[in-house]
């Protein structure tokens, strides 16, 4: 089928007579760690959403996507729930919505362990507090027997991801893991993330609207802009030398400290406008309204090429950022 | 930058009290402002940073005089707010606004913008007859006149911003206090609102308190920063400079989680 830890085939989600996501595909191979970025709204979710079998309710997707020798799209809910946790699992923005408030967090975390292994009450106790422990959550044995609301916002999320990794997944999807959370926090957890996903030999999809985080985390980033990926390729090659306008621009809106000027004269380029809503979106290129450079040609959808790097944009841009195409 | 202040606290506390642990003795409290100094002048943008929890919210209920300090005085063009009568109280009022961080909820969903707008000038008790204003105020954020007449639930997070920021400028403050006015904001949105807020510093001549965790934020949009931490102002300076040379760890340690893309791609960022 596909040696990849997720491989996404032409993805589609509609919400009512609207395609929410319109043919989104990507691979992360075994291990590997693949950022996707976008604007509010872009589909990220809702991709996200679809790997975990976790649409709601009224949604529906279509395409392929195979995992663990299966596509997932066709299987039963009940295997499905058999997997979430086991072979794919997610961290959430908020970790509050995603944990009971009236449970104790390690009895939570036990119960998954519990499920998918098989292992007895003590024993899953035990790794409970083993994880809280490698997740440097201070006096492990105490704090598993919290509830969620006694818990700060940089702890919840930690158990969190002590739960997520809990099965050594294949793949974990971290939808925003860290958009809550206070600057010094943030950094602390995601050392953790990365630590524990790397001792896992898990893939990870880390989805965010975050840049800096994409650059500290992943090797390949994926763009979102009004339900496509508009460029894909390796981290690196994407942020120093962006080839759709709308990846430029969202890398040049980066208050980034390193380039300011000491007189206060330095202004943030912002990328003019919003993303339409999904009822609203232009014929052909969704950036069209936004983008500097488009033409006529532009109102036929621009299909993604390229080779390692893709990129779909008719007039793509390219030198040191801030030049014209 | 020598200019008199037009917003000051000096040797400021603020305590709260903590849950009693015995029966008997004191109750514990807590100082979640310790003997701050700061101030604002007209045309200047200042910096407050800080990690969560540090006090940066209470001191802008003590800027605003939501509360009164335990200790200490707040100066509004150097009179004290709390002993210097009505008529400089109610000036201080309209002339000291706040901007919060999400849009979305410090909006009423029911009310039209246009009517949201009015709220600030209502509840001074300002009267009249306010139509030019609102234009002149929507033209300062850069928003058209249809927007009026719509509801929060159609606008874009950076747009409902905006309106919050024209709603803060209707009674012609002399100092905004802009809270976290970002993090809850996409990244291409955050530029055009701080850019904005810039703006209005060099055109309007207004003061500007910028209160942020992100020091790189805090840096474009400010001259001068303070840095708390515990309830203390633990560091003072060009925000450039705190973060080229900071000094206290607490400094050092918000320079630290800065997130950049280039430290990120050189894989130094998570070390
Ligand atoms: N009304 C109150 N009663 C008791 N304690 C309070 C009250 N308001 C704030 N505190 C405490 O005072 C300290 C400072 O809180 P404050 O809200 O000013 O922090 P902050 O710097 O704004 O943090 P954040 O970045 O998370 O918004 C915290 O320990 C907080 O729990
Ligand atoms: N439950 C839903 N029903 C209908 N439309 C939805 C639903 N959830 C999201 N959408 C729409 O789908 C689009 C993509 O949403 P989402 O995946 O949440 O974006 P992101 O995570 O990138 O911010 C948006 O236009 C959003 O309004
Ligand atoms: S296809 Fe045209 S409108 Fe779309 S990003 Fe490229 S140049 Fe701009
Ligand atoms: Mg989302
Ligand atoms: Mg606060």
């Amino acid at each position: 089928m596909s040696e990849q830890a997720i491989d996404v085939r032409d993805l589609v989600v509609r919400a009512g007579g609207l395609r929410a996501v319109r043919g989104v595909s990507f691979a992360i191979p075994p291990g590997g760690r693949m950022g996707l970025v976008g604007e509010s709204g872009s589909g990220k979710t809702l991709t996200a959403l679809s790997l975990m079998g976790l649409l709601p309710a009224g949604l529906g997707a279509t395409g392929r996507i195979l995992h663990d020798g299966a596509d997932l799209l066709t299987l039963s809910d009940r295997r499905f729930s058999n997997r979430r946790g086991r072979t794919l699992s997610m961290i959430f923005q908020d970790p509050l919505s995603a944990l009971n408030p009236v449970q104790r967090v390690g009895e939570q975390i036990a119960s998954v362990i519990r499920r998918h292994t098989g292992a007895g009450r003590q024993a899953a106790m035990a790794q409970v507090v083993d994880l809280a422990a490698q997740m440097k959550l201070p006096r492990p044995e105490e704090i598993v027997r919290a509830y969620p609301h006694q818990l700060s916002g940089g702890q919840q999320q930690r158990l969190m991801i002590a739960m997520a990794l809990s099965c050594y997944p294949q793949l974990i999807i971290a939808d925003e893991p860290t958009t809550a959370l206070d600057v010094t926090v943030q950094r602390e957890v995601l050392r953790l993330l990365s630590a524990a996903v790397d001792e896992r030999g898990s893939a990870l999809l880390m989805i965010t609207h975050d840049l800096p985080v994409v650059a500290a985390m992943c090797e390949t980033v994926a763009v979102m802009y009004g339900g496509t990926i508009v460029e894909i390729g390796p981290v690196a090659e994407v942020f120093r030398d962006p080839r759709h306008p709308y990846t430029r621009g969202l890398l040049d809106s980066q208050p980034d400290i390193d380039r300011i000027a000491p007189d206060g004269s330095s202004r943030l380029e912002s990328i003019p406008g919003m993303v339409p809503p999904l009822h609203a979106l232009p014929k052909g290129c969704a950036f069209r309204p936004r983008c500097a450079f488009a033409t006529e040609l532009c109102e036929r959808m621009p299909p993604l090429e390229g080779g390692a790097r893709k990129a779909a944009c008719w007039h793509p841009v390219s030198g040191p950022r801030g030049a014209a195409p | 930058m020598s200019e008199q202040p037009i917003l000051e606290l000096r040797g400021v506390t603020q305590e709260y009290p903590l849950p009693r642990r015995g029966l008997l003795g004191a109750r514990p409290m807590l100082k979640a402002v310790d003997d701050v100094d700061f101030a604002v002048a007209a045309g200047q943008a200042v910096g407050l940073v800080g990690e969560s929890g540090a006090g940066k919210t209470t001191l802008t209920r003590m800027l605003t005089g939501v509360e009164q300090p335990t200790s200490g005085d707040v100066l509004f063009e150097g009179r004290n707010i709390w002993t210097s009568g009505q008529d400089h109280w109610l000036n201080f009022r309209r002339s000291v606004q706040v901007v919060l961080q999400n849009p979305r909820s410090s909006l009423d969903p029911r009310m039209r913008v246009g009517h949201s707008l009015l709220e600030p000038l209502r509840s001074l008790g300002i009267e009249g007859d306010h139509r030019a204003r609102v234009a002149e105020v929507l033209g300062q954020v850069g928003l058209d006149a249809a927007a009026l007449d719509k509801f929060p639930h159609q606008f874009s997070g950076g747009q409902l911003q905006r309106i919050a920021i024209a709603r803060g400028l209707m009674p012609r403050p002399r100092v905004l206090i802009a809270d976290e006015p970002v993090s809850a904001l996409d990244v291409s949105i955050q530029a055009q609102v701080l850019n904005l807020l810039k703006s209005l510093v060099t055109d309007l001549g207004l003061g500007l308190i910028l209160i942020a965790h992100d020091l790189s934020v805090v840096a474009y949009t400010t001259s001068a920063a303070a840095v708390m931490s515990g309830g203390r102002v633990v560091e003072r300076g060009p925000p450039l400079e705190l973060f080229r040379a900071p000094q206290a760890p607490e400094t050092r340690a918000l320079v630290d989680a800065v997130l950049t893309v280039e430290r990120g791609l050189a894989g130094k960022a998570l070390e």
